[in-house]
C-alpha cells in the first residue's frame, strides 16, 4: 500500500490509500478525486489524466515512453514535470507520492 | 431551457453500462439531491467494456480493475444500484417502469441507457456451444476459458471487435482465422490505407483471413461447434467462434412507449427524447453532431461519456457542453490507433508519415476542412487532428502531409 496525495487545482487535498499495481489515475477514478477525467480508461489515448508530479517524487516513478511523451506533447499547459497519471505505477517505494491537477483537461 | 426539473425528483436510469454509470456519478458530482436509482441487466456494476477483447481477455486486468467505481462507491453516494434487473415495459402516462418479476419502479425523470446488442448469425448452428459474442464481462470469461495454444480460433467480422479479439486470440497461442464478407477489412468503419495496414499487419502475427467469404453454417458434435461452412462449399474446423458483424440499439422500451425512433432513441443536444422527461444516452441514442450538421448513432466510450455529460448537465438546469469532437480508439497488438471525427462528404484524402514505418495518419478533408483524421501510432497527430475538426479553420494541405512540419506549427 502507499499513500497518494492528489492535490486539486483549487488547493483541495485528497489522500488516498493504494495498492501497489494499480495506476495513479486508476486511484483517483475509483475514489471519487476530481480533476482527473480517463476518459480512454488508462490505454494512453486520449491525455485527460494529465497530472504534475512534485519534484521530489518526478524521478521516482517509471520513466516516461515514447507513446506517452507523443500524447501529453498535445495536452494543455505541459510543464516539464508533466505525466499520464495512466502511465504512474503504484509502487510501495512511491508512499507519499504527492501529485497535482491542472486547471483543466481540455 | 423551459424544462427545469426540481432537484428532489426521483431519477431513473436503466442500463448500468458506461453510459448509465457515468450519468448516475455526474448527477451526484452536479448537485442532483433526489433519489437516484441505477438500474443493470448484468451482475456486475458498470464497468468498461473496451478491455474485454484486450487485457481483461488476456488476464492482465482483474474485476476489480474492470469495474468504473467500486461497489461500494454507489450506496455512498446515494445511488440505488439493482443487479440482475430488466426492464420489460415502460408506462410514460403512469411514469412507471415494469421489471421481469411484475414489481414496478415509478419514476419522475427517466435516463435510458439500454445500449446495444450484438447482431446473431442467421444461420444453422449459430446455437451451438463455442460460438460466442463479445459483448459482457461473462461473454470474456467464456471466451477466455475456450481459446489457448492449439485452439483454432475463428473470427466472423472484420471490424474493431474482430480484430481485436484476433490479436488477443494470436497473443493467447491460438489459430486465428478472420471471415469478413466485404472484400477488404474495417469496410464500413475505416479507410483503405488502413485496411490493408490492418491486414498485412496481422498476417505478420500470423492470422489467415478469408475475405468475401461469408458463414453458411455451423456443425458441432455433442452441441459443441466443430467445424465451419465458408460460402465456397469449405469446411474449417474450429474449437471456438466469435461473431463480431455489428450491434443493434437495443431501443425496444422507449420504442413501444412511443418515443420518436430511427436507428436508435432520438434525443436532442441535452440527449433528451420527444418526452421532456425522458433522456437516453450512450449506444441506444440517435443524437445530432452538430460540427457535421446531422444525426448519427455511435457506439464508443467517449460518446458515452459525452451523453452522461449532456443529460446530467440538462438533468441539474445547466446549460449543454458546447459540442465535442467524435472520437475513438483501438490497440491490436503494439499498434494504436486513434480516429478522431468521420469522413462525412470528405472529398480527399492525404497520407501523413509512411504507412510502411507502421507510424502514419490519414486525413480526410471536405475543401479545406478536415473531417476526420485515422492515427496510427501517432498521438500528435489524432490530437492536433481533433482540433482542427473542432474549430472548423482551413489548412494548409501541403504542410499538412509533410512530417518535417510540426503539426502544432499549422493549428496555431
Amino acid at each position: 500500500m502507499a499513500d497518494v496525495t492528489y492535490i486539486e487545482w483549487n488547493g483541495t487535498k485528497h489522500v488516498v490509500k493504494l495498492k501497489a499495481g494499480v495506476s495513479v489515475m486508476e486511484g483517483a477514478v475509483k475514489k471519487g478525486v476530481p480533476g482527473i477525467v480517463a476518459e480512454c480508461g488508462g490505454s494512453c489515448s486520449c491525455a485527460t489524466c494529465h497530472v504534475y508530479v512534485d519534484d521530489a517524487w518526478f524521478g521516482k516513478i517509471s520513466a516516461i515512453t515514447e507513446m506517452e511523451r507523443l500524447t501529453l506533447d498535445c495536452a494543455k499547459n505541459v510543464k516539464p514535470n508533466s505525466r499520464l497519471s495512466c502511465q504512474i505505477r503504484v509502487t510501495e517505494d512511491l508512499d507519499g507520492l504527492t501529485v497535482r491537477m491542472p486547471e483543466s483537461q481540455y | 431551457m423551459s424544462d427545469v426539473i426540481p432537484a428532489n425528483q426521483h431519477v431513473v436510469i436503466v442500463g448500468a453500462g458506461h453510459a448509465g454509470g457515468t450519468a448516475a456519478v455526474l448527477l451526484r458530482q452536479l448537485g442532483h439531491t433526489g433519489p437516484l436509482t441505477l438500474l443493470g441487466e448484468e451482475a456486475l456494476p458498470p464497468y468498461q467494456r473496451p478491455p474485454l477483447s484486450k487485457a481483461w481477455l488476456k488476464g492482465e486486468a482483474d474485476e476489480e480493475a474492470l469495474l468504473l467505481k467500486p461497489l461500494e462507491y454507489y450506496a455512498v453516494h446515494g445511488i440505488a444500484f439493482h443487479a440482475n434487473t430488466r426492464v420489460v415495459r415502460l408506462d410514460r402516462d403512469a411514469k412507471e417502469l415494469q421489471l421481469q418479476d411484475d414489481s414496478v419502479i415509478s419514476y419522475d425523470v427517466l435516463v435510458i441507457a439500454t445500449g446495444a446488442r450484438a447482431i446473431p448469425l442467421r444461420i444453422a448452428g449459430a446455437d451451438l456451444e463455442g460460438v460466442m459474442f463479445l459483448r459482457t464481462a461473462q461473454d470474456a470469461e467464456e471466451l477466455k476459458a475456450t481459446i489457448g495454444p492449439g485452439k483454432r480460433l475463428l473470427v466472423i467480422g472484420g471490424g474493431y471487435i474482430g480484430l481485436e479479439v484476433a490479436a488477443t486470440g494470436r497473443a493467447l497461442g491460438a489459430e486465428v482465422i478472420v471471415v469478413e464478407r466485404e472484400s477488404r477489412l474495417l469496410a464500413r468503419v475505416a479507410c483503405e490505407a488502413l485496411s490493408e495496414f490492418f491486414r498485412t499487419y496481422h498476417e505478420e502475427q500470423g492470422v489467415k483471413f478469408e475475405l468475401g467469404y461469408t458463414l453458411t453454417g455451423l456443425e458441432g458434435t455433442y452441441r459443441r461447434v466443430t467445424h465451419a461452412l465458408l460460402s465456397d462449399g469449405r469446411a474449417l474446423s474450429c474449437e471456438a467462434v466469435v461473431i463480431g458483424v455489428g450491434a443493434h440499439p437495443n431501443e425496444e422500451i422507449g420504442k413501444e412507449a412511443g418515443l420518436e425512433c430511427s436507428r436508435g432513441i432520438v434525443v436532442n443536444l441535452e440527449a433528451r427524447t420527444s418526452d421532456p422527461n425522458i433522456f437516453a444516452i450512450g449506444d441506444v441514442a440517435h443524437r445530432p453532431m452538430p460540427i457535421y450538421g446531422r444525426m448519427f448513432r455511435m457506439e464508443s466510450v467517449p460518446n458515452a461519456l459525452e451523453q452522461a455529460k449532456q443529460a446530467a448537465c440538462a438533468i441539474t438546469g445547466r446549460a449543454a457542453p458546447s459540442p465535442e469532437v467524435p472520437w475513438q480508439w483501438s490497440d491490436q497488438y503494439d499498434v494504436k490507433l486513434q480516429i478522431a471525427g468521420y469522413p462525412f462528404d470528405a472529398d480527399l484524402t492525404l497520407v501523413r508519415g509512411q504507412p510502411s514505418s507502421k507510424k502514419f495518419s490519414v486525413f480526410h478533408l471536405k475543401g479545406d476542412l478536415v473531417q476526420a483524421v485515422e492515427a496510427i501510432n501517432s498521438p500528435p497527430d489524432f490530437m492536433i487532428g481533433k482540433q482542427l475538426i473542432g474549430n472548423r479553420k482551413p489548412v494548409d494541405k501541403a504542410k499538412l502531409v509533410d512530417s518535417n512540419i510540426s503539426l502544432k506549427e499549422i493549428v496555431a
